[in-house]
């Protein structure tokens, strides 16, 4: 990241807002770890853990994975 | 005996006071020019980067009684305690845009507490005044939990006494050092601290969950073991899978976790510490790696049930004290030296979250209790004043719930904490994203939602213990007058009754013209960065007037 810069003169009018419609990829981890129906279950085993706690770890990455995306496809370019 | 434990004891103390020097010394870790000021002392001059806000935050948001505890629930109950998981997933992406609009509109209008950008937002000093009060007595008792998990690390060392005092000295003069150096050092002592504590605590769980499943014979032996002892036990809700009556609440309960979980003062005050807004979407995407590390903790649990572990004894005759069964595993399964090492991220993991939340309630006592209504034109340095004394206040508080109440009503008043800080969200979370709703509604939805609460709460026991009120948040809706046997989480639903009045009312105020204040905020408040220029609110916060320092 470049060294802030002191009193940039850019207001927070002159930025880009918030809105993009990458950032509806957000609902994405909130929703698919609170159905219970994919993974109550004991079955597949991996590395002898019940799909319950496996699958409940690896929606771990899905939400570190959907908002790096989001971070990186949101974040301003050429500013700053 | 603790002369069984003398290694043990050793290292923790060792590791325990280099901590608390480095907590003195954090005074002049990134000095500013002048600490006198509450921006300073209370946010550590809102200039921390990517790397100390993941460390600040993670150990602010996973504290050492969530180590202890959540593994203690997975051991009694099973799968229903692995809800923390889900819970610290969700939360992460609700939050990415939210937090990036609080932390704008804070850096803008110099506010320290959520109850700043409500006061300023809806124009109400009494809705401010809500906030900041359900903010402290939700945040009380979660400090005062801390000391249960320094606790369960004294008892397994066997450092206790026969008399009240004798037994909990070690925990007086642990907090006597915490408030003397989160006095002097402000936010930079539990920033500093955080780097050791994590360190110590990722440590030691890696070599938990390879170690401990070797000498056990497997993760699948761990599991069967576990499997096992809920098949025999009559427990109708155990199990290491969910069963038909307790996924509603699984689910309700981590959703209405992680919503409340960013309302805590203390989750604020390390989000306002930061430096910018990209700091929080970085650290939204890598603050995950902690809920790895809560996942793996949590099956320390099922670790202790292969390992045949058995929990220390309660204070009632034939009850046992779930909560020192990670250190009893530790004690059982690692060499002197290690468990001392594990005791000491337990102990000083309890000490970073205990200081934060100790500033955020001082925060909160200082800007809308003492500014707002005790002295009107405090200078920066007095507020910093009064903060630093209040966070004392505060730490003597905790330190005597636990010395001369039981230690269950901490837990009692936790489980509260947590429904109420929810009826926060209409005002402060929505409140990021609109206006819409009348200062007069969200004031009553508030008293709906703590009515509700409260009372959805006293309602539910537990026929095991014999706990007639405040046993758990799982509330059968069969008092519903549904006939079924499933449970919700108390908080959801508080939560829900307190937006429907919140927006019923608002449709009738706005009907009538009653007079709705003025926002004292523009829409592009929330989009602003760092090196943006900072307003003047008012003629009374001369604080906030001054330029940024460009770090």
């Amino acid at each position: 990241m470049a060294a802030p810069e002191p009193e940039a003169p850019t207001t927070a009018r002159s930025r880009a807002k918030d809105h993009s419609p990458w950032n509806w990829l957000l609902f994405i981890p909130i929703v698919v770890p609170l159905i219970p129906a994919f993974f109550n279950a004991d079955s597949p085993r991996i590395f002898g853990f019940p799909r319950f706690y496996w699958l409940q770890l690896a929606w771990i990455l899905l939400g570190v994975g959907t908002t790096t995306l989001v971070y990186q496809m949101t974040k301003k370019r050429g500013e700053r | 005996m603790w002369r069984d434990h003398l290694t043990e004891i050793i290292v923790f103390t060792v590791l325990f006071l280099l901590v608390s020097a480095m907590g003195f010394v954090a005074a002049r870790w990134r000095a500013p020019r002048d600490m006198a000021h509450l921006d300073e002392w209370g946010l550590g001059g809102r200039s921390f980067g990517g790397w100390i806000t993941w460390f600040l935050v993670g150990g602010d948001l996973y504290t050492a009684y969530t180590f202890v505890a959540v593994p203690a629930l997975i051991f009694g109950a099973g799968a229903a305690g692995f809800f923390a998981v889900p819970y610290t997933i969700v939360i992460y992406p609700m939050v990415f845009l939210v937090l990036c609009r609080l932390w704008s509109v804070s850096h803008r209008h110099g506010f320290v507490t959520p109850a700043d950008f409500v006061r300023s937002r809806f124009d109400s000093p009494i809705l401010a005044l809500l906030v900041a009060i359900t903010g402290i007595v939700a945040t009380m008792p979660y400090i005062a939990l801390q000391l249960v998990g320094i606790e369960a690390v004294l008892k397994t060392m066997g450092v206790t006494g026969e008399s009240a005092l004798a037994r909990h000295l070690p925990i007086i003069v642990a907090f006597a050092i915490l408030a003397a150096y989160t006095y002097q050092s402000g936010l930079r002592a539990p920033a500093l601290i955080a780097f050791v504590k994590d360190s110590l605590i990722y440590i030691v769980i890696l070599v938990a969950v390879f170690y401990l499943p070797y000498k056990l014979g497997g993760w699948g032996s761990i599991f069967d073991a576990a499997d096992a002892k809920f098949q025999a036990s009559p427990a109708p809700g155990d199990g290491i899978l969910l069963n038909a009556n307790n996924q509603l609440q699984y689910v309700t309960l981590a959703f209405g976790s992680a919503l409340a979980l960013f309302l805590y003062p203390h989750s604020i005050t390390g989000v306002l510490a930061s430096r910018n807004r990209d700091v929080i979407k970085r650290n939204m995407s890598a603050l995950p790696a902690y809920s790895l590390l809560l996942g793996l903790i949590a099956l320390l649990g099922y670790m202790a049930i292969a390992a045949k572990v058995t929990p220390l004894a309660g204070t009632k005759e034939g009850s046992f004290d779930t909560n020192t069964i990670v250190p009893r595993l530790f004690d059982a399964q690692f060499p002197d030296w290690f468990a001392g090492v594990a005791y000491a991220a337990i102990g000083i993991g309890a000490l970073v979250p205990a200081a934060i939340m100790s500033i955020a309630a001082a925060n909160l006592f200082t800007r809308n209790i003492y500014k707002e209504y005790l002295k009107r034109d405090a200078t920066p340095a007095q507020e910093a004043n009064v903060s630093k004394i209040a966070s004392l206040v505060v730490k003597v508080g905790a330190v005597a719930c636990i010395v001369f109440l039981d230690p269950q009503f901490s837990i009692d008043l936790q489980l509260i904490g947590g429904v109420i800080i929810l009826q926060t969200l209409p005002a402060v979370a929505l409140g990021l994203y609109t206006r819409w709703f009348h200062r007069g509604a969200l004031i009553a939805g508030w008293v709906a939602g703590m009515a509700l609460g409260m009372w959805m709460l006293y309602q539910v026991g537990n026929p095991a213990t014999g706990k007639k009120h405040f046993a758990g948040s799982a509330f059968p809706l069969s008092e519903f007058g549904f006939d079924t046997k499933k449970t919700i989480y108390v908080g959801i639903v508080a939560v829900l009754v307190n937006l429907v009045v919140a927006a019923l009312l608002t449709l009738v105020l706005r009907a009538g013209k009653v007079a709705d204040g003025v926002d004292g905020t523009t829409p592009n408040d929330y989009f602003a960065d760092e090196g943006d220029p900072r307003l003047t609110p008012g003629p009374t916060r001369d604080a906030d007037s001054a330029p940024e320092p460009v770090a």
